[in-house]
């Protein structure tokens, strides 16, 4: 960069050197608040990014000099961020806005969604990224009406939903009841056993008062029975996902192939789960070759390891194919699961329903395929939990539903995953985002339960177990059940009927073992009919021409 | 940020403890997150672009560019909007670097306009901008068939802009339709456009300024002169600090005189001003940000805040 002139160096103070270096390692910690409107949600994130020295001079001076004062303290904290009735009036939509403050330990980002209209899918997308959920309870009213209100109930449903990893009630309004630690005591009971029953796993409950600053940066003095964390505390120091993300089995979707010269081909994308080094042995998807990393390429020079969620470029020993929306796993981990079919929670945002039979595309992870909606298992009653008959969803609608996808996708469990369990539902006329899902399970594809008859064939792949799982792979990618029926309970004698009691239920047998008995093969052959093979080559052939032979009928 | 990597070894046995030391900064983190969006939208769009205003911003936005496609190039072109008044330093520097490092690079001017005379002082600078930057942005993106345009926006910029999508849609008009925006979960972005329709898609949403300065510094990254501290000829027209430039008529009363000043950020000449500094590194401009807020916290007028601020409206019509 000889050329240009740029960076001039080096700090003058020791004591800022010492400053940004602590700045450079600050982590990042994404959160979500979840409160209806007299819950004192804006107040909150205004006393937050106030008292941590975020909100410039300037802002406090139009916002102390402003005629509204709806907070009953010296400054309405809440207009800091609340622009949303002069938005209303503008009529821009009341969505999610994101909001930014650090402290010497974290950077944070907030997602801000609004209390009211269009709640469950505001709430939905901020939710989806957070690591933290501030479910805001109002003391007051828990003090009113001798129990949780239904609100409550419905953020917590929904940060159970989306599975955000923390959430922590923060029970405002403190001072209005007096700092009465029963009334705090009694929330405490009720949020923990309804976050039992939600699965929630990491809570935490902190009495606040939003208004006068209890708790939320500065401690307080008027809760002197609190012994906990205040928020800041807690979100400053609750454990990040990223590590449990990291110690899952490696997922790498591809998302493009970089090119530059005949020389090099890298797979660039995200490591979304796990972790991936050089030497790891690894299979892509669907075609379930195997193959070896050769080096986790950047630009600030080769890595020894990268885990979730960085984006890096993998180079491999051998030429394979590999392209966009395919995934490479580790070849000694659990495989995530290869479907066309699985069931899955969906939250509808759009004003068009979701009805079933209707065919959407899906986007997951890097792969776009089309989805059909099956049926709608039973829609969630918002209120109640409950679950309820349904032929359709409208807007906020959540529901269980079962799908069918023209191509398969690899997937983990939403549950085990955000990022390999979470898929988007787009619209394929007006291209619009209509719907969000997170995959519970794999299901039986609709196939096996059609009529027309599919053959079952038999595969001899004499002493080659790894070209057998490969095959396997690749049948089941083309929506192709298939087994290897190399289990030691399965004796040669009985490799026949197995072979036949597959091919009954359209499921091709494969076997890599090294030595069958004349009067084996014979039996087998007669069972699989034609499709008898005994190399991978005729079968793959033989695979072709028959999903081509389907496609006509 | 070579060496910042997690390059801690670990084995099957590994205990979580040890895990848990593998952390990434928020920096990383950031970098990570933009150089996804920034593949994402290459593999998906037909014709991409980038943005390249020459400023802070677009530094960072470029580096983050040759990381996400390295050992390639960046494999879509620069449009930088010229509107015939950006400062010489800007210019040379756009040439120079977008040079070293390979880029293609357009310039777009809206000539017809330029040779109408449109200034700030004619036309306001409200109409001024309008016709040379966001009817050359929106001519340039029709002329060059693009789908998607990298910018390098932040949420943090102004209120309106926190509710901005990382995938912002653009009818056929390339008009932004505030109701008509795509709900964006985890990172599953849509992309699909029917014809004409065109998305802006913003890498740096989640970056701050603080985010900005801290990564310049960290991954030392050339920026243009202008933001550090220098004696500079100067006027001061308007309660502004104008740098003195060739060519520039002065009025009656205007004494052009040396002051130790920096661009904030960087514009148009006629209508950016200049700030009073003593930053000369880049820790030093970090230094001065944080003294900004820190000042601020303590309720002391900042004699030059106004400028900035003024900055910031300019910029609005823009992006």
């Amino acid at each position: 960069m000889s050329t240009v002139p740029s960076i001039r160096e080096i700090p003058r103070e020791p004591s800022f050197r010492a400053f940004l270096d602590a700045h450079l390692e600050q982590e990042m910690l994404r959160f979500t608040t979840a409160g209806s409107v007299d819950d004192g949600k804006s107040t909150l994130i205004g006393r937050l990014l106030h008292d941590t020295k975020s909100v410039y001079e300037d802002q406090l001076a139009s916002i102390r000099a402003s005629r509204v004062n709806r907070s009953g303290g010296a400054v309405d904290l809440s207009l800091l961020t609340d622009g949303l009735k002069a938005e209303r009036e503008q009529g821009i939509t009341i969505d999610v806005a994101y909001r930014y403050f650090s402290t010497a330990k974290r950077k944070f980002i907030i997602a801000d969604t609004p209390g009211h209209e269009q709640y469950t899918r505001n709430m939905a997308t901020g939710a989806s990224t957070a690591d933290v959920a501030i479910v805001l309870i109002d003391a007051k009213a828990f003090q009113r009406a001798g129990e949780l209100l239904p609100q409550s109930r419905r953020h917590m449903y929904i940060a159970s939903l989306l599975r955000i990893p923390h959430v922590v009630a923060a029970v405002n309004k403190m001072d209005l009841v007096d700092y009465s630690a029963e009334i705090f005591d009694g929330i405490c009971a009720e949020f923990t056993a309804l976050a039992k029953q939600l699965g929630l796993n990491s809570i935490e409950v902190i009495p606040v008062s939003a208004l006068v600053g209890d708790n939320v940066v500065e401690r307080s003095a008027a809760m002197p029975w609190y012994q906990g964390p205040t928020l800041l505390e807690y979100l400053e120091t609750v454990p990040l996902t990223i590590t449990e993300a990291a110690t899952g089995p490696l997922r790498f979707p591809v998302q493009l192939v970089v090119r530059p010269n005949a020389e090099f081909r890298g797979f660039a994308g995200r490591v979304e789960r796990g972790e991936v080094r050089p030497g790891m042995r690894v299979r892509a998807l669907p075609s379930g070759r195997v193959t070896t990393v050769k080096k986790i390429v950047a630009y600030d020079g080769e890595l020894q390891v990268a885990s979730f969620p960085l984006s890096v470029t993998v180079e491999l020993q051998d030429e394979i194919d590999l392209s966009r929306g395919e995934m490479l796993v580790a070849e000694t981990q659990i495989a995530p699961q290869v479907s066309t079919a699985f069931r899955a929670m969906v939250v509808w945002m759009h004003e068009q329903p979701l009805v079933a039979g209707r065919t959407y595309l899906a986007k997951h992870t890097t792969r776009t395929v089309r989805a059909t909606v099956r049926r709608i298992c039973y829609r969630v009653d918002i209120q109640s939990t409950e679950h309820r008959e349904s032929s359709q969803l409208q807007m906020n609608d959540i529901a269980e539903a079962e799908f069918d996808t023209s191509l398969p996708l690899f997937f983990d469990p939403y549950a085990e995953n955000r990022e390999m369990g979470a898929l988007i539902l787009i619209d394929p006329v007006t291209n619009a985002t209509v719907g969000a899902a997170m995959i519970l399970a794999a299901t039986a594809p609709l196939d096996a339960n059609s009529t027309h008859v599919k053959a079952a064939a038999f595969v001899w792949l004499r002493g080659l177990p790894g070209e057998a799982a490969v095959l396997r792979e690749a049948l089941r990618e083309h929506g192709r059940a298939a087994v290897v029926v190399d289990d030691p309970l399965i004796l040669e004698g009985s490799l026949a009927g197995a072979v036949r009691a597959l091919q009954l239920a359209d499921v091709t047998a494969i076997s890599a073992r090294a030595e069958l008995s004349e009067s084996t093969i014979a039996a087998v052959r007669e069972a699989a009919g034609e499709a008898y093979f005994e190399s991978y080559t005729e079968a793959a052939a033989w695979l072709n021409s028959s999903s081509m032979q389907e496609e006509k009928r | 940020m070579r060496g910042c990597y997690l390059v801690i070894e670990s084995s099957p046995g590994e205990s979580i403890a040890k895990l848990h030391q593998k952390r990434l900064n928020h920096l990383q983190a950031l970098e990570a997150e933009s150089i996804y969006i920034l593949r994402e939208a290459v593999a998906e769009f037909a014709h991409p672009v980038m943005l390249y205003s020459i400023g802070k911003d677009s530094s960072v936005m470029l580096r983050l560019a040759q990381k996400a496609f390295y050992p390639g190039k960046i494999p879509f072109p620069l449009l930088h909007i010229d509107t015939s008044y950006k400062f010489p330093e800007m210019i040379s520097f756009r040439d120079t670097y977008a040079k070293e490092i390979g880029a293609d690079l357009i310039v777009h001017r809206n000539e017809t306009a330029i040779a109408e005379g449109a200034s700030p002082w004619k036309l306001g600078t409200q109409n001024c901008c309008g016709a040379l930057k966001t009817r050359a942005l929106l001519d340039a993106l029709e002329a060059g068939g693009f789908d998607a345009a990298f910018g390098g926006a932040r949420r943090d910029e102004e209120k309106s802009r926190a509710k901005e999508r990382v995938y912002s849609f653009r009818d056929a008009a390339g008009q932004w339709d505030p109701k008509n925006q795509r709900p964006e979960l985890w990172s599953l972005y849509n992309s699909r456009l029917r014809k004409g329709e065109s998305i802006r898609v913003f890498p740096l949403s989640n970056w701050t300024e603080l985010d900005i300065w801290l990564y310049l510094y960290a991954e030392q990254i050339p920026i243009v002169p202008l933001y550090y501290a220098e004696e500079r000829l100067a006027v001061i027209r308007g309660g502004a600090i104008t740098l003195v430039h060739e060519g520039m008529r002065l009025l009656p009363d205007e004494k052009p005189e040396m002051m130790k000043v920096r661009m904030r950020s960087l514009g148009c000449v006629p209508c950016t001003g200049a700030i009073r500094s003593d930053a000369e590194t880049l820790p030093a401009i970090i230094e001065e940000l944080i003294s900004f807020r820190r000042s601020e916290r303590e309720g002391r007028a900042i004699d030059h805040d106004e400028e900035g601020s003024m900055e910031l409206k300019k910029r609005e019509g823009y992006f």
